[in-house]
């Protein structure tokens, strides 16, 4: 049987917009282009005054720039910077000319404002409504302190959530749409673009697919190290985790909390630091070389190409994130794997299996099937993981000249040497916006159907 | 005959658990070697970055003086200042944040609670830094790229996300019964009250674990720092401080007292960690216990 999905509306509420245009009296429609008409009217005199004066700073904003930065919007501007020689002072003067990243974002952030406008009218309009029938049912209509008073109970959300939310919308989801508005222009150091540029709809995209290009190679070849990267640098820390975990909480071993604490304390040093220390190590006159001549392993003169050799330099980077990374492992596995039942394993010691076989046979599944939104999150972690590769091989090495990454980098780390070292940063918002198409197709299916997402919201 | 059973089985265990100490202890060195290497090099007389030696030669505490009295190209003391002075406001606003948004999603209904957390989820898919250019234009476009405003801008963006990261404190509240809610609204308290007189005071742990980690951030996060403050060297933090120190052209001097930053700021950071995951064990498993 299909199971057919409805949208059911949890809040009804009989003012609505539709109804109040349509249903409202002759104040309510008049606060469609005063807004706060309808409230002044039936005695709510300051919260209609509130979204009267709001209105008219708004309107008196748009009229003095905000239509300027829309219209602007179409050809992100023209006007080129120029030197001109000023005879009396003898010096070259630069005229201003337009910035078409300021138009971009000051036109991006005006369309923000609008559309949080078009949210607030439609408040204004229901308020009106609203204070329309509760008037002529003969009902009370709350007076301004009452309604305040609201805001410390019932509404108490609107207070909290207000500043926490203008935030991210101005720190996280502004930044974000310019960015994604950036992947559609030729904003670049290419041919010059850095003050002027314009729309030029998917041709980043096209390039970056047309795999004969420079850059369409090495966007396959990045990616595709990307998830190989994502693959062992998840499971790799995810099986040694649970492996030592296991160890460390088996029955016969002693000192259980000196064996964590050791492993633990490296967790506690700040990432960075340890990263940064195992670079300096790991060079090739690093403490790590210098220890393996010491010993006799290697030649005096010689040393391991930890970051200088591509295959070496993927291993090493793979091999490092579980030194990094275990600890973090250990802590979170270890309260899984003490809820394991016990009973399962009485139940195999009496059926004969060895150690191997209740590992594969009970722990490994048991633990997959407790842990799969840990290990999803982890996965896109690693994907998006900066620290790692930036700090330690810094995307190196660089085996084709010609291209921008090199052997170790990631997508991201792809991104920012794009966006911040060659200022193409039309290219970087095309890989933002392909990572997190890749990560969204892959994250969302099964977060839909993890088990708490579904049951959330019992409460 | 069953007795050299019951022999050969404890000797076995016993061949066992002689071969996991063994791993364990070769596992556990492998860990703590580089931290204690980087202790040792901190302590090291002579200067370089790359010595023919392992073991230091002769030890002593000048690294440690020269980090807090060479101020001239890299100010250790300033940058320590600076985070600081950022890590506590950015800690207040984001404990805030996290708290009041997590209390609301998780104790009240309202039209866009739901749209609000499919909202963070497609936002956290985001690689972090993408926006990061776009964030510094807007500050740019602000004014909040020069000189002290630097920090306001540092500040306002470490908290800026905090209203995104609210599932751990929201799974928290999800554990303290209503029954106590609706029992404080019978005797007429307002939401707020709730929040403030019952909810906060039984959410110590989490409340702890906020504070701290909103507090690390900054000592910790090194990308945003380094492309705000650009060349803005007074502004520094700790991190791109040590990160310019093992940099081409200052690593042969400053190599040894890189490692003496390290130390420095470890123990703080590791002493906050292992106080803090007892309140994180805490604050995974519920406020009030049966």
């Amino acid at each position: 049987m299909r199971k057919t999905r409805k949208r059911v509306n949890n809040f009804p509420t009989p003012y609505t917009c539709t109804a109040a245009i349509k249903q409202g009296g002759m104040e309510t429609k008049l606060s469609m282009i005063l807004m706060g008409f309808g409230n002044i009217v039936h005695g709510q005199k300051i919260k209609g005054l509130i979204y009267l004066a709001v209105e008219v700073a708004y309107v008196v904003f748009m009229a003095i720039y905000g239509v300027g930065f829309i219209h602007m919007l179409g050809s992100l501007g023209s006007v080129p910077q120029k030197e001109i020689w000023d005879e009396a002072t003898q010096v070259y003067l630069y005229t201003k000319g337009d910035q078409s990243i300021l138009i971009l974002l000051y036109g991006v952030a005006t369309l923000m404002l609008t559309v949080l406008m078009v949210c607030l009218w439609r408040g204004a309009l229901r308020s009106a409504y609203k204070a329309e029938c509760l008037h002529k049912e003969g009902r009370h209509v709350n007076s301004f302190v009452e309604d305040l008073r609201t805001l410390l109970h019932e509404n108490l959300y609107r207070v909290l959530m207000t500043l926490p939310t203008s935030f991210i919308f101005i720190f996280t989801v502004l930044p974000l749409v310019f960015m994604i508005c950036m992947a559609f222009t030729n904003y670049s150091k290419i041919g010059n673009h850095l003050m002027l540029f314009d729309w030029v709809g998917l041709e980043n995209f096209k390039a970056l697919f047309d795999s004969s290009s420079i850059l369409g190679s090495t966007f396959w070849s990045v990616l595709g190290w990307t998830l190989i990267w994502a693959f062992f640098a998840t499971f790799s820390n995810y099986i040694f985790g649970m492996i030592l975990s296991l160890l460390i909480n088996r029955k016969g071993t002693r000192a259980k909390g000196f064996w964590r604490f050791c492993f633990v304390l490296t967790c506690a040093v700040p990432m960075f630091v340890s990263l940064l220390i195992m670079r300096t190590m790991l060079q090739p006159n690093g403490a790590v070389n210098v220890l393996l001549r010491n010993i006799g392993l290697i030649a005096q003169d010689a040393s391991l190409p930890f970051f200088t050799d591509p295959t070496w330099a993927r291993v090493t980077v793979i091999v490092i994130n579980v030194w990094v990374g275990v600890p973090y492992t250990l802590l979170q596995l270890t309260g899984v794997l003490q809820n394991i039942p016990g009973e399962l394993y009485e139940a195999a010691k009496v059926d004969g299996a060895n150690a191997f076989q209740t590992f594969t046979k009970i722990t490994l599944p048991y633990m997959l099937y407790v842990t799969t939104p840990y290990l999803i999150a982890t996965f896109t972690g690693n994907v998006n993981n900066f620290n790692v590769i930036y700090l330690l091989s810094g995307g190196d090495p660089i085996t084709d000249l010609a291209s921008t990454a090199g052997k170790t980098d990631l997508l991201v780390t792809w991104l920012y040497k794009l966006t911040i070292d060659k200022q193409y940063y039309n290219v970087g918002a095309v890989i933002g916006i392909l990572t997190f198409i890749i990560l969204a197709i892959g994250a969302l299916i099964t977060y839909r159907n993890s088990k708490s997402y579904k049951e959330e919201g019992g409460f | 005959m069953a007795g050299q059973k019951v022999y050969s089985a404890k000797r076995k265990r016993f061949i066992n658990n002689s071969i996991v100490h063994v791993i364990l202890a070769v596992l556990a060195a492998i860990w703590v070697f580089p931290i204690i290497w980087v202790v040792l090099t901190s302590f090291r007389a002579e200067k370089g970055s790359y010595v023919s030696t392992f073991f230091p030669q002769s030890y002593t505490l000048d690294n440690y003086i020269r980090l807090f009295t060479d101020t001239t190209i890299l100010n250790f003391p300033k940058m320590f200042t600076n985070t600081l002075f950022i890590a506590v406001c950015s800690c207040i606003i984001s404990t805030f944040y996290v708290l009041a948004v997590s209390y609301c999603l998780s104790r009240m209904k309202f039209k866009l609670r739901k749209p609000y957390m499919n909202m963070a989820m497609v936002l956290g898919l985001f690689p972090g830094f993408m926006s990061m250019v776009a964030v510094y234009f807007i500050l740019k476009a602000l004014g909040l790229t020069e000189g002290n405003l630097i920090r306001l801008a540092l500040i306002l963006c470490y908290s800026g996300g905090a209203g995104l990261s609210f599932q751990i404190a929201k799974g928290f509240f999800d554990t303290i019964p209503t029954a106590i809610d609706e029992a404080a609204l019978l005797d007429g308290c307002t939401r707020w009250q709730i929040f403030t007189k019952v909810t906060l005071p039984l959410s110590k742990p989490i409340i702890v674990y906020t504070v701290l980690t909103s507090f690390m951030a900054p000592w910790l996060d090194f990308i945003f720092a380094k492309v705000i403050c650009r060349a803005n060297s007074d502004q520094y933090t700790i991190a791109i401080g040590l990160w310019k120190m093992l940099e081409k052209e200052y690593i042969d001097s400053w190599y040894t007292c890189f490692a003496a930053g390290a130390v420095l700021i470890s123990i703080p950071i590791a002493a906050l960690f292992l106080f803090m995951q007892r309140y994180y064990v805490d604050g995974m498993s519920g406020a009030v216990k049966g």
